[in-house]
């Protein structure tokens, strides 16, 4: 198999870079592989590393800097039978540190080389993650006083499938390369090796040193026992099919004469627990058995199970334009967090407002027409108010008819649940 | 008569499913997190992809692989999302790639009021880029347009290889409403214009000084390169000064010729010498408010903008040239006012501006179209 190298553009690095060598090596692995250019993306970061999309005869995708992992998974996901291979230096490794994390919990079929020559070459050798806190470099003193992350420990801690750390010296730098293409999953090859021109002329570096110091670190040479797991896509893919197709929108017919000619705003006041937005939903759907148009806005902490709860509903056979409510028609006040929400509102009521007033929750005075109902009395659970209080409010046959309420039930539930509501609305 | 009834957070996810879009990645944000839940319904089943990203940055970079991977790409946030998508928009841009980005805009500045409406993104949607070119932005009023506009989006993302953007806001998003979906008219669906020559291809080589480049995909049977450098038109590190500028030309002349098809509106005339203009949810309460002023004799006319960027400069030229007085409306302290005054250098334009959260009401725009000199 012949060389992917496009002759065309030679590389370009400082004499005696450890990155031509990855660059060779590369292309090795994937003429001992058999692999075509056009199987292949070559994903590049910025920085030096950034520069290898270019030598090849490949598809390329080169971009921002520490986000080449987030291309490739995009890639990797809408072309699954492509080889995607990310070059990354040990700045992207840095600046991307979340992409990392997340792409080595994922376990996609990328193969990441990170060309670690432990600075920033291009912009004048400043510290990186992985700088040892005794090397001199552009950033002054600061990298003695950050500790530099170990990309192996890093990534097989975070789930990385295959993980290895080598020389870039070494004599079957293409096998290592060819192992990790291979992986079914995230792979990652640690690749040591010399920036002469920026971070070898100020600190001892050699192909020796670096392989003693890694021949003085664990060995760490491939698959991570632990990780070992499904590819991402294929799981996603496999679970994909087992979702249940999203059945269409839910529309609803015209059946019944809406009871009033005019625009109603309706405003649930209640508590976490009542199922006020169910509530809001519901009346919503008896609006548009009668044909009306219906709009509706809810209004929650960030909390659940906890604090107030308000559902603002408008019904109208007009167009809706303007959906909120400045003075409302109705009021159900079923739980004191919501009426506390909206204390102010009570002050707006008009006589012809009609208030529907839980006993136990007491209201601002107000100018509206109140029903009290003691749900305590009467047995009805928290959770049940703004079902119950719905069908007070379709008794009253005003907004809402008592045909139109079951109707918006049977569309909303279904089975038991649908029974135990019929049951509680002609309680 | 039969009515749907939705959010229109899920009606901008059923036009982008309808319009063809299969690839989704977003990362939660009120009030955009509807439009990823809806995506996770219908995309699996659809043997599509729909993807958390650990963050706004890894969501946008998933998309913008996947979209030159081929596919036709959604994501959807908020102001403090969009933030963090700048660097891949201004990379988008550059380089050509399609997708529809919806930012459901919550009350700013930064984290701001997670469940509060505004309209405060709409400048930071055109310039919040590096380099400054345009971009393309519709702003739906309701649920409907959510549904047809993020259809339109699509359409003009791939014919177009740009993102487009979907100015929603808290109080469209996640206000439920019905209307009848098959009754909405969607466009046909348009597809990127395929490279087909025998030639080689280079894949940033247009037909002409306005057109998008044609595509091929990365990982088809030509090689593709895609970059977010300066580039020529094959895609490699280019310095020539006349490349360069000719490049940047035909991105700014790209989406600047072809505005009449994305040219979104409503007109309601009138027998007055007040125009009224107004985008988004605003405008839902300027028309009660106009509504009331016509049954009291006093009309004004009105103006509804859905594209935003780039400015439909000759219409609202035309639409504005019989009117004295100009007003605008809108959720925020001026931004898209700047435009209007730009546009309109002759007329007096009258301002109101509303930030606190909450929608522009009725009687407040009712009030400054009946004083001569509006609260602003």
């Amino acid at each position: 198999m012949t060389s992917l190298l496009n002759n065309n553009r030679p590389p370009v690095f400082c004499p005696g870079c450890a990155h031509e060598t990855v660059t060779r090596a590369l292309d090795q692995a994937f003429c001992n592989m058999q692999i075509q250019g056009r199987d292949i993306v070559i994903v590049s970061d910025i920085g030096c590393s950034g520069l290898f999309d270019t030598f090849f005869h490949t598809h390329a995708f080169h971009g921002l800097h520490g986000r080449a992992l987030t291309y490739a998974t995009g890639i990797k996901l809408a072309c699954p039978d492509l080889n995607v291979i990310v070059t990354m230096g040990d700045g992207g490794l840095g600046i991307g540190g979340a992409h990392l994390l997340s792409t080595c919990r994922r376990n996609i079929d990328l193969t990441l080389l990170v060309l670690n020559n432990f600075n920033y070459g291009m912009t004048g050798g400043q510290f990186s993650a992985t700088t040892p806190q005794e090397s001199q470099v552009g950033s002054a003193f600061l990298n003695r006083i950050e500790k530099p992350m170990d990309v192996c420990q890093v990534t097989a801690a975070a789930g990385a499938g295959y993980v290895a750390r080598s020389s870039v010296y070494r004599n079957d730098l293409a096998l290592e390369i060819k192992k990790a293409i291979r992986f079914k999953g995230f792979s990652v090859l640690d690749l040591w090796g010399l920036c002469p021109g920026r971070y070898s002329k100020k600190n001892k570096l050699s192909p020796k040193t670096i392989q003693q110091t890694i021949a003085r670190l664990p060995a760490v040479t491939g698959p991570v026992q632990a990780n070992l797991r499904g590819e991402y896509g294929e799981q996603y893919r496999a679970m994909a099919l087992k979702a249940e197709p999203q059945a269409q929108p839910v529309k609803i017919e015209k059946q019944y004469p809406p009871p009033s000619p005019k625009r109603s705003g309706i405003i649930i006041l209640g508590g976490a627990g009542q199922r006020i937005v169910t509530g809001g939903e519901l009346l919503c759907y008896a609006g548009l058995t009668a044909g009306l148009n219906a709009a509706q806005k809810n209004d929650y902490p960030i909390t659940v199970l906890r604090g107030h709860s308000v559902s603002e509903v408008v019904l109208s056979p007009e167009t809706i334009d303007y959906t909120g409510i400045d003075t409302p028609d109705v009021v159900l006040a079923l739980g004191p967090e919501g009426v506390a929400r909206r204390t102010n509102l009570f002050k707006k009521l008009k006589s012809g407002t009609t208030v529907i007033q839980a006993a136990d929750v007491p209201i601002p005075d107000c100018a509206g027409k109140i029903i009290t109902i003691d749900f305590q009395a009467i047995r009805i659970k928290a959770q049940d108010r703004a079902l119950v209080g719905l069908s007070i409010l379709a008794g009253l046959k005003t907004v809402i008819t008592m045909e139109m309420l079951k109707e918006a039930l049977k569309i909303r539930f279904k089975g038991k649940v649908l029974e135990k509501a019929m049951a509680l609305v002609d309680t | 008569m039969a009515q749907n009834f939705m959010e229109g957070n899920e009606a901008v996810a059923w036009g982008a499913f309808r319009a063809g879009c299969r690839f989704f990645a977003g990362y939660p944000i009120t009030p955009a997190t509807t439009i990823l839940n809806t995506m996770l319904k219908l995309l699996p089943p659809a043997g599509g992809i729909c993807i958390q990203g650990e963050d706004e940055i890894a969501s946008m970079g998933f998309c913008l692989g996947a979209s030159m991977a081929g596919m036709k790409v959604l994501t959807a946030t908020s102001g403090p999302g969009i933030s963090l998508y700048s660097e891949n928009i201004s990379f988008a841009i550059g380089s050509e790639i399609p997708l529809v980005i919806v930012d459901v805009q919550r009350l700013g500045p930064s984290t701001g009021s997670a469940t509060r409406g505004a309209d405060g993104d709409i400048q930071f949607l055109r310039w919040g880029n590096t380099g400054g070119l345009p971009v393309v932005v519709l702003a739906p009023v309701n649920a409907v347009d959510c549904y047809q506009l993020t259809a339109h989006a699509f359409n003009i993302a791939e014919t177009l290889r740009c993102p487009v953007f979907i100015a929603s806001n808290k109080e469209t998003g996640m206000t439920k409403e019905s209307f009848d979906m098959d009754a909405v008219e969607l466009p046909k669906i348009k597809n990127r214009i395929r490279y087909t020559s025998d030639k080689p291809f280079l894949p940033f080589a247009a037909r002409n000084d306005h057109a998008a480049p044609e595509y091929l995909p990365i990982g088809g049977p030509a090689l593709v390169r895609q970059t977010s450098s300066t580039h020529g038109m094959d895609g490699y590190i280019t310095v020539d000064r006349e490349v360069i500028a000719k490049n940047q030309d035909r991105l700014e002349k790209k989406l600047k010729t072809c505005v009449d098809q994305f040219t979104f509106y409503d007109f309601f005339d009138a027998d007055t010498d007040t125009l009224l203009i107004t985008y988004g949810v605003t405008s839902r309460a300027a028309k009660t408010a106009l509504s009331g002023l016509n049954a009291a004799g006093t009309p004004v006319a009105h103006l509804i903008l859905k594209t935003l960027w780039p400015v439909l400069e000759n219409l609202i030229r035309k639409i504005a040239a019989k009117f004295r007085k100009i007003v605008m409306v809108e959720m925020n302290l001026g931004q898209y006012a700047r435009e209007i005054r730009r546009i309109l250098n002759d007329k007096p334009v009258a301002f109101f501006g509303q930030m606190d959260g909450n929608m522009i009401s009725p009687s407040r725009i009712k009030e400054v179209l009946t004083h001569d000199q509006p609260a602003q």
